[in-house]
């Protein structure tokens, strides 16, 4: 079922009314009627109360990208207040069951693809800016004066030297008509808000421990919920005795919670299991523990790491499907000069928001409530409503703020557990995933082995380019797939260098593997800026050339090239110029170095974001490494909040190298061998580069967002530095000890 | 016979299962929530609490350990009010982004300082405290502002 998105230009679009406190309430009009009023106090936009206080709704969760500042700002600055005198509200998932589709109340409520504020851009403006002319309104009646007279500023309504706080208009404001369309925008140059830096919103309850994540609810009469699952991809229950675990004092109940079946799509919870039910977490904790379960292992028994290496090897062997295939590269590889192959390797790799999954859910009469960290609230509802068979629209869902997304809960396999559990128990149920649950069960980032070739003229121009991939797809036993689309979510056909070099070819090949797969931040983008930014690199270094001057050559002038997928539908191959150039120049490059020493750089197109990345790096004879300097450019379009921007890119440059030094999940016998944080070591702040300087392009285009532009060129700058400086280059990541062990066989 | 030790400040008393790790007394029966569990094995710092003023994992620490001790949890760090300068300075360096792992940050922070008021890069480094979405550049910053602080 799709939801409609926020008719915009449609008559009526907001309603205002008084609320019993006296404020005016802007709402959207989509979805009033049926019940006479907005669903709960929360459940609005804009609320202006007479003290002058602006309530704004944040309708998207709050994953730690910043969204709960930035979308309010967008709202406040058209409406033209003082940001001190903004309260940001969250909002619950407003859906409109009651007519022919269902319709968002409030938009789009989401948090994937670096969308929140590309989505949010015309309409949150638009709700601010007819607010304001509301406010203009009820002064120009006030005061007997016409409508155009009236500016406002900083929360106020403005006439000569009269002024009037937009509290103080809010009872008139509340029996006038809005206008019947989309009234104008500020022009750029009157932000007061948009483009300014403005701290996290809810920095200080974060600080002090109030902040409420979704492992925090709770409320009288709920029971905690631990799972024991499965471990083997697609296994189930052979046998189990819990007889021990329910003698544990605090357990109440143990309930088998069945998967899907192998093969059957995916849609609800993940994996077999049987969940202990206690009065506390420990007690259901040592319940778990004392549960006897015996397995069956599933189809995928034989699967390993190893298993799948060499399965990859073996597509790589013959031929898949081509999904772009420009000129002739056939052709290109017999006229071409000199021909460079070279092969990579990504590993599949964890989420692990710090916060393990949990969720709040109460099913009741015929109702079920929610009250969780998701990325998708919508299909939170959808997952309650398969495993329940209760109606969409009478099931509630509220977001808390999020301890790390990354991906993982644009699925809500948690939250169906959750009801399952509730469900047979009658109990409102707290689910705990413990770091042991979580590593092993997730939706992880496919691996895949790349074959990159290239092919070069006399001149030394890249003549003809292929990128062959054997994966295993991120579209996971998704409904209605159809085998032949399963590449789209693995090689984005319009990436650079695609129509840049005349003879282009890009193949698939399908690895077959048990282990469930998703979307994980920035998706396979950090796959393929990985291979194609090495792979550049390695030809410059083949040919004689400068990698920085072989990447201009490559964009060429600037120009716009259509682009099919997510961030299209152009790319901007100046955009992409200027963020490598501004990274060259500040990290200095072309400058002579030190032994041990090197400079990487690397350029990537993101959901509709330019990024770069340059490294100053030295490399100990050990395989020690030492960061000297990394900058980052980022072209998101405006920048709406460059405080959010910097820590988005900073954090994304953490994140790409932390994943890229250490991160992998292994298979072994059909399952995840990883288990916590020792066999899965996020990097820790030692680790780490001390500053990551970030340099925002002052851009006037549509803002895009800038959730995932900064990690997928992190990793091809740190091993294009690390081959400048040792001259090892790394295709196979992690990285862990191949530094320390390729320097010791090169000595 | 219960465990008695004191939580911010106030006399505690609990006799349930004294092998239950102290994490889960704060967050279960102290409705102390947060103190933040990540990994239950000591390994990412989420649940950092001060015993006595020394950093401690509470999630692997049993309750029963506590006894006769001195527990300060992120609600009990502030003076009413008015922020600890840790705080305060996680404030304006903007540290936080899912805030999740921050409260383990600051107390680890706080313990830090108390021992050594002028930490160089190695001292700060000794902070092994996870954070998933790498705001490492920040807690840098931010701690070097509140040592910079509290020296005042």
């Amino acid at each position: 079922m799709s939801v409609a998105g926020l008719p915009v230009t449609r008559r009526g679009f907001l309603q205002a009314s008084l609320t019993a406190s006296g404020g005016l309430l802007l709402a959207p009009a989509v979805g009033f009627g049926a019940e006479g009023g907005p669903p709960n106090p929360l459940g609005l936009y804009l609320r202006i109360e007479p003290d002058n206080r602006i309530h704004i709704g944040a309708r998207s969760p709050e994953i730690g990208q910043g969204v709960r500042t930035s979308l309010p700002m967008i709202l406040a600055d058209e409406l033209d207040v003082d940001w001190s005198q903004v309260t940001v509200e969250q909002l619950p998932l407003g859906i409109d069951f009651s007519g022919p589709t269902p319709q968002w109340r409030y938009g789009p409520q989401g948090a994937g693809g670096s969308t929140s504020i590309p989505g949010a851009w015309n309409d949150l403006r638009q709700v601010g800016a007819q607010a304001r002319w509301l406010m203009r309104a009820a002064a120009a009646q006030r005061w007997g004066v016409p409508l155009d007279e009236v500016t406002t500023a900083r929360g106020h309504a403005l006439h000569g030297g009269r002024r009037l706080p937009y509290g103080e208009l809010v009872a008139l404001a509340a029996t006038l008509a809005l206008p019947s369309g989309p009234v104008p925008v500020k022009k750029p140059e009157e932000y007061r808000i948009i483009g300014r830096p403005q701290p996290v919103t809810d920095a200080r309850e974060i600080v002090t421990g109030r902040a409420r994540y979704g492992i925090d609810v709770s409320e009288p009469g709920a029971h905690v919920a631990v799972l024991l699952r499965c471990p083997y991809f697609d296994g189930g229950i052979a046998r189990y005795d819990d007889r021990a675990a329910r003698a544990v004092p605090g357990v109440r109940a143990v309930v088998v919670v069945p998967g899907p079946k192998p093969d059957e799509p995916i849609a609800a919870n993940l994996a077999t299991g049987i969940a202990v039910v206690a009065d506390d977490t420990w007690s259901a904790l040592k319940g778990r523990r004392a549960l006897e379960v015996e397995w069956t292992r599933g189809p995928f028994a034989g699967e390993s790491s190893a298993a799948l290496d060499a399965q990859c090897a073996r597509l790589l062997a013959g031929r898949g499907q081509v999904v772009r295939d420009d000129g002739d590269f056939d052709a290109a590889r017999e006229a071409a000069t000199k021909v460079f192959s070279a092969r990579y390797r990504v590993p599949f790799v964890n989420h692990a928001p710090l916060e393990p999954q949990n969720a709040f859910v109460h099913v009741q009469d015929g109702r079920a409530r929610v009250v969780a960290p998701v990325q998708q609230p919508a299909g939170a509802q959808r997952a309650v409503h398969l495993v329940t068979g209760i109606p969409r629209d009478a099931i509630s869902v509220e977001m808390t703020r999020v301890g790390g997304g990354f991906g993982r809960r644009l699925t809500s396999d948690y939250v169906a557990e959750a009801a399952l559990v509730s469900k047979a128990t009658g109990w409102p149920i707290k689910l705990l995933w413990t770091r042991e649950d979580d590593m092993q069960h997730d939706f992880f980032r496919p691996f895949g082995h790349h074959e990159l070739t290239a092919t070069l003229d006399a001149d030394g121009r890249v003549s003809g380019w292929t990128q062959r991939l054997a994966s295993a797809s991120k579209h996971y036993r998704r409904p209605n797939q159809r085998p032949e689309d399963l590449w789209r979510p693995e090689l984005y056909p319009d990436d650079f260098p695609s129509g840049l070099v005349p003879n282009y070819r890009l193949e698939w090949l399908a690895v077959n593997s048990g282990i469930p797969r998703g979307s994980w931040r920035a998706p396979a983008h950090t796959a393929n800026a990985f291979v194609i930014q090495s792979f550049l690199d390695e030809l410059a270094h083949e040919s004689g050339q400068d990698p920085l001057a072989l990447r201009l050559a490559m964009l060429g002038e600037d120009r716009v090239l259509d682009y099919s997928g997510h961030g299209g539908p152009t790319f901007s191959t100046g955009r992409l110029r200027g963020v490598l150039e501004r990274v060259a120049d500040a990290i200095g490059w072309g400058r002579r170095m030190p032994a041990g020493r090197g400079l990487g750089i690397a350029c990537h197109f993101t959901f509709g974001g330019y990024a770069a990345h340059a490294m100053d790096i030295e490399v100990g004879r050990d395989g020690a490494l030492r960061f000297h300097r990394v900058v980052c450019a980022i072209d998101c379009g405006r920048p709406v909040n460059p405080l959010g921007i910097r820590a988005q890119m900073e954090g994304g440059t953490i994140d790409g190298l932390s994943t890229a030094l250490n991160l992998e999940i292994t298979i072994d016998g059909g399952r995840v061998r990883e288990t916590n944080f020792d066999g899965y070591p996020l990097a820790m702040l030692a680790q780490m580069p001390s500053d990551v300087e970030v340099i925002i392009v002052d851009s006037a285009e549509d803002p895009a967002g800038c959730g995932e532009m900064g990690i997928p060129t992190a990793a091809p700058a740190l091993t294009n530095a690390i081959f400048a400086a040792r001259g090892v280059r790394i295709r196979d990541l992690p990285l862990r000890s191949q530094l320390a062990d390729a320097l010791r066989k090169s000595s | 016979m219960g465990v008695r030790f004191h939580v911010n400040g106030s006399a505690r008393e609990f006799d349930g299962d004294g092998e239950m790790p102290l994490l889960w007394y704060l967050r279960d029966h102290a409705g102390l929530t947060g103190t933040k569990y990540g990994c239950g094995r000591g390994l990412c710092g989420a649940c950092t609490v001060l015993l006595d003023g020394q950093p401690l994992r509470s999630c692997v620490l049993p309750v029963s350990a506590a006894a006769g001790r001195s527990i300060t949890t992120i609600e009990g760090l502030a003076d009413g009010e008015r922020l600890h300068p840790v705080q305060q300075a996680w404030l304006d360096e903007d540290v936080a982004q899912c805030g999740y792992c921050q409260a383990g940050q600051v107390l680890a922070t706080v313990a830090l300082l108390e021992r050594n008021p002028e930490p160089g890069d190695a001292d700060i480094e000794s902070i092994t405290n996870l954070c998933r979405c790498g705001t490492y550049v920040r807690i840098r910053r931010a701690i070097a502002r509140a040592a910079k602080g509290m020296r005042k």
